[in-house]
């Protein structure tokens, strides 16, 4: 620092002279510079001179003195370097999961998961998998799956990019495009990577998104890889979201210029799968085109559940699918298969092709599992009914279970994922597991799977209370769903005394 | 003959005197050094050479002018589509939503809009058959200067499949081979509407896992649906805030997600570099987590075994030399290598001889080498019980599909030979026999090749951007399916085709291969190696450790 004030006071004092004897003679050629010099400094006063001196060797001093470093004071020798990365004794690479952890004795199935499930050895009536509409263990899917399988075998052994794209891809984007009456669709070769991926890939460093606090993990996932910055609204409270969108405004006004650039989204579930209830989409709208914000709507819960056809929660509301900015659901719920897809106007979704990274990155969807999704949506189209169906059956189940003495039925009636809650905390988490643990374990003896909603405790942002997860189907009968809330009520009355 | 050689500097001299095209590759690639050091796990291989040969400088130059160009007619057409001269062909915001903050800027959509656009027709070309050494490409023709494309309803028959990850041949049809798979997907279905937690944790998958465990020789292995997501969600299951993790610069994609999601600080290694490497584990250990300079919880060294860009082989026993010196932590991601080198196909490890439970955490995938989906982290059972418990796919994503869980198991069944044939072993030694048959040829014909001579994954270098895309099409005239890329998936100068040699690719056809890019080096003039011998400078010449442990 100091080295760089005196070089320029040189220099300063250089250039104020040579202006001077420039004044004198303009015209000289080069070699009157020299002579000026040396003229200029004969006429210089002897106190300017001295002074002059005193600088030039304090530059050399300061070019030969050693630089002051912050780091030279940490350097170290190779001795004691050699001795730290001895010392150095890092963690082992995972802590030791004890025998007994609740999360890594999985339960056992044997055979497929279907309606009538093998839980552990014993032969159960499946309340557990997302199977909404049966259509896993349809014949027609699985007719549909092996004659793809037949002609395009099992892999892809490719991204999209390089050859992985197959007729069967294109066909089911346009499929998905149509039964939800979008201008395009994307499909990802895994369900959680779908939302993960969409994000990131519009929202950037700088973004601002407004995000529900029940907002699942891969929509958590997908908020921390774009490195935005999230802002957490109150689950489901639209005037939490309306004060933080006005806190935005009046941040916005004090500097417009970079309210001008900063893309602002709002990412909501349409059936949220951690609290069983329903976004408020037409208030979201609303709201949308009040502060101009983007929606991004997770629907692999209400897709093929909710609507009178279901397209999911726009159709439940009557919200025109255009006012939401992106739509995105797995394909492992209600359909039955594997991966997941997003869809909306091509404007919005074309742009995941080079930029959504379980797109690009990843090796496409084996064609007999969109073979399989292009029948369970024909299925879907074909029988609308089944909609129907199951929103009866889900309303039955939500009424039969009300009133199980010391649990808490979590969910709205047309909700085919409901979660059972203890009305009465024993105050750790770890005991309320095993409570609710036994819970599902004396169903699981009497014939009904049952299964706790699992989370990862440290991971997620806001952790849900632990519960039971009761999944509806469209293949569960009137008795069995009795039977099954008979059970649980016989349970808690046993286990929660 | 100029390739820059890395080569030897560990092992002794490599073995460049064998004439792989007469020997045609196979007893040089099964024969073991002998090390003096006898015992079975530490025989280390000759590594063989990665050779990145540099381009003669007019061919920098030309590049860059060829982006000169290519970007100034760019912005002269924008500002024809801009005063309305052009018309735009892209999707526009509808209209209710113009005064919205606009979700794209503009500069990310000009490389897109004005360079892609140009030759996008060479990507995401749809196929209508499985894709084995031979495929079926859907035509498609553009009517708006590959702003949209349209099917035509034709087919491209029989077109040589070089591009799929379809190292084994394990992408077939075949009835016989896919018995067991139609049987499961009778029985199970395709989905599974649960996560492994939960209830989607079937028998059959547990069985694949101890397959892969018993197939690789370790412990214990859990299996994933997807290979991204296998390092995306389980890296953060590893490592986190304190930690420091060490990555390779040209790791994939998921592998660098993987890290960000995990909190850990990011240091990056040039690829490959041992020095660099060794660098940075002195450095970060001496001065700790920055600016607390508290000591570093672990230290997690991040690799891929064969580099899906560059056909590089990883430098794994001076990592293990290096990761036992600085007692630091290897992930080691098999996605390209697994079934597609060693003697018997279990990947890098055994093609160095390293014993696997060396590797602390064994990452590879099951899209390529057997021809399915998904990937596996495999190791120490106290690793993988820790997966089983923390990680994010166990808990938040849906279990993997029976039906290729089935393929995986009968792909690895047939390579360790337990399925009662040698058909498994040999692929792999028609594998080790093409690539090296291959590369051999390319080189000889003066092609800039990238990478390890026994990597399936080779990529030609084309360098210009002009060239990428006549290239491409070149060959599919020809009937040959190759991938080509360029920036950003590679430097920006380095644009290239990637060929991967197959298992199932019969000598006929990769004469024929040969044969046409011999024809078109010559049209299309991208024969730029110029064979002059060196040695890759400095950089690996001073290391500081010893091989052994």
């Amino acid at each position: 620092m100091l080295k760089t004030v005196v070089l320029h006071n040189v220099l300063m004092e250089t250039v104020i002279r040579r202006r001077r004897s420039d004044s004198v003679k303009m015209a000289a050629g080069q070699q009157w510079v020299l002579v000026e010099m040396v003229q200029a400094f004969y006429e210089a006063p002897a106190y300017h001179l001295i002074l002059e001196g005193i600088l030039i060797l304090w530059i050399i001093r300061l070019l030969f003195s050693k630089t002051y470093k912050l780091q030279e004071r940490s350097d170290l020798t190779e001795k004691e370097k050699e001795e730290l990365i001895e010392e150095w004794q890092p963690e082992p690479l995972v802590p030791l999961v004890p025998k007994d952890h609740p999360s890594l004795n999985y339960d056992v199935v044997t055979g497929p998961p279907s309606h009538r499930i093998i839980v552990n050895g014993k032969e159960c009536i499946n309340f557990a998998s997302f199977n909404f509409l049966g259509l896993l263990d349809s014949e027609r899917v699985k007719l549909k799956a092996l004659s793809s399988l037949k002609k395009y075998g099992v892999g892809t052994c490719g991204p999209r990019g390089f050859y992985g794209t197959f007729d069967v891809h294109l066909e089911l984007e346009e499929r998905l495009a149509k039964f939800m009456r979008t201008e395009e669709a994307i499909i990802y070769s895994y369900g959680f990577a779908t939302i993960a991926s969409a994000i990131p890939a519009y929202s950037k460093r700088g973004d601002i998104v407004f995000v529900d606090e029940a907002a699942c993990f891969s929509i958590q996932k997908g908020l921390q890889a774009s490195r935005s910055f999230v802002k957490y609204f109150k689950h489901n409270d639209m005037e939490d979201l309306e004060r933080l969108l006005k806190e935005q405004e009046i941040e916005d006004q004090k500097n417009p210029r970079k309210a001008r650039v900063i893309r602002r989204f709002i990412v909501v579930e349409g059936l949220y799968i951690n609290a069983a209830d329903i976004c408020p989409l037409p208030e979201l709208v609303k709201l949308k085109y009040k502060y101009k914000v983007r929606i991004f709507l997770e629907e692999s819960m209400s897709f093929g559940v909710l609507g009178e056809y279901g397209r999911g929660v726009t159709e439940h509301f009557g919200v025109n699918i255009d006012d939401i900015d992106l739509i995105s659901a797995n394909m492992e719920n209600a359909l039955a298969s594997i991966g997941g897809f997003c869809c909306g106007r091509s404007f919005v979704i074309d742009h995941q092709r080079l930029s959504g990274q379980g797109y690009c990155f990843s090796a496409s969807l084996p064609p007999m599992l969109a073979s399989a999704a292009i029948e369970a949506l024909n299925i879907m189209e074909e029988d609308p009914g089944i909609f129907r169906v199951l929103q009866d059956k889900c309303k039955h189940m939500h009424k039969a279970l009300q009133g199980t003495p010391g649990l808490k039925t979590v969910g709205e009636p047309l909700t085919p994922a409901l979660h059972l809650l203890l009305e009465n905390s024993t105050g750790s988490r770890t005991n309320d597991l095993k409570l609710l643990r036994a819970i599902v374990d004396y169903s699981l003896d009497r014939q009904i799977a049952l299964t706790l909603a699992r989370y990862l405790d440290k991971e997620e942002r806001f952790l849900p209370p632990p519960s039971i997860r009761v999944v509806v189907t469209v293949e569960q009968t009137q008795e069995e769903m009795e039977k099954a809330a008979q059970c649980i009520r016989e349970a808690a009355v046993k286990i929660l005394k | 003959s100029h390739s820059f050689t890395h080569s030897g500097v560990f092992f002794g001299p490599s073995n460049n005197s064998t004439d792989p095209l007469n020997g045609q590759g196979r007893k040089v690639w099964l024969h073991v050094q002998k090390n003096d050091k006898g015992d079975c796990f530490h025989q280390p291989r000759v590594r063989g050479e990665d050779s990145f040969e540099e381009a003669p400088m007019y061919v920098a130059v030309l590049t860059y002018m060829n982006y000169g160009i290519v970007i100034l007619f760019g912005y002269f057409r924008d500002f024809l589509r801009a005063v309305g001269l052009e018309k735009c062909h892209q999707a526009q915001e509808r209209e209710e939503q113009r005064n919205f903050v606009p979700l794209y800027q503009d500069f990310e959509n000009f490389y897109k809009r004005n360079l892609y656009t140009r030759v996008r027709d060479n990507w995401n070309r749809p196929i209508c058959s499985f894709p084995g050494p031979f495929f079926d490409i859907m035509e498609r023709v553009s009517d708006d200067y590959n702003w949209t494309f349209r099917l035509t309803g034709r087919t491209i028959e029989n077109v040589i499949n070089m591009g799929s990850y379809n190292y084994l041949g394990f992408a077939e049809n075949n009835v016989d081979f896919l018995k067991t798979v139609a049987e499961e997907t009778r029985q199970y279905g395709v989905g599974v509407c649960s996560t492994r937690q939960e209830l989607g944790n079937l028998s059959i998958h547990e069985k694949l896992e101890r397959l892969v465990a018993e197939f690789l020789g370790v412990e214990s292995a859990m299996a994933f649906g997807m290979g991204f997501a296998t390092n995306s969600m389980n890296i953060p299951a590893l490592v986190g805030k304190g930690c420091l993790i060490l990555s390779d610069e040209l790791n994939h994609t998921s592998l660098i997600l993987g890290a960000r999601l995990s909190g850990a600080t990011i240091r990056v290694f040039k690829h490959n570099n041992m020095q660099s490497l060794e660098k940075m584990l002195k450095e970060s250990i001496c001065s700790g987590q920055p600016r607390t300079h508290r000591a570093w919880k672990k230290i997690l060294i991040m690799v891929e075994g064969i580099h899906s860009m560059e056909g590089s082989l990883v430098r794994l026993p001076e990592i293990l030399a290096l990761k036992k010196k600085y007692k630091a932590y290897l992930y080691l991601d098999e996605a390209h290598s697994i079934g597609a080198v060693g003697p018997t196909g279990r990947g890098v490890t055994e093609h160095f001889g390293v014993d696997p439970n060396e590797v602390d955490v064994l990452m590879g995938t099951f899209t390529k080498s057997f021809g399915a989906a998904g990937g596996y982290i495999a190791g120490k059972k106290e690793l993988v019980d820790y997966l089983r418990s923390h990680s994010h796919s166990a808990v938040y994503a849906t279990a993997m599909s029976p039906p290729v869980v089935e393929q995986i198991i009968r792909a690895i069944k047939c390579i360790m030979g337990v399925d009662g044939t040698t058909e498994g072993q040999r692929r792999v030694r028609q594998l080790a026999e093409n690539t090296r048959y291959l590369r051999s040829r390319l080189k000889k014909m003066g092609f800039i090749i990238y990478g390890n001579q026994d990597s399936p994954v080779v990529p030609l270098l084309l360098y210009l951007p002009g060239k990428v895309g006549a290239f491409s099409r070149a060959m599919l005239k020809r009937k040959i399916g190759i991938v080509v890329v360029g920036f950003p998936a590679t430097p920006i100068t380095e644009a290239r085709a990637r060929f991967c040699v197959s298992a199932a690719h019969t000598r006929e056809m990769l004469d024929k291969v040969l044969q046409s890019l011999d024809e078109l080096g010559d049209d299309i003039k991208v024969k730029f190696s110029r064979h002059r011998s060196s040695y890759r400078p400095e950089l690996y010449d001073e290391t500081d450790f010893e091989l052994d442990s």
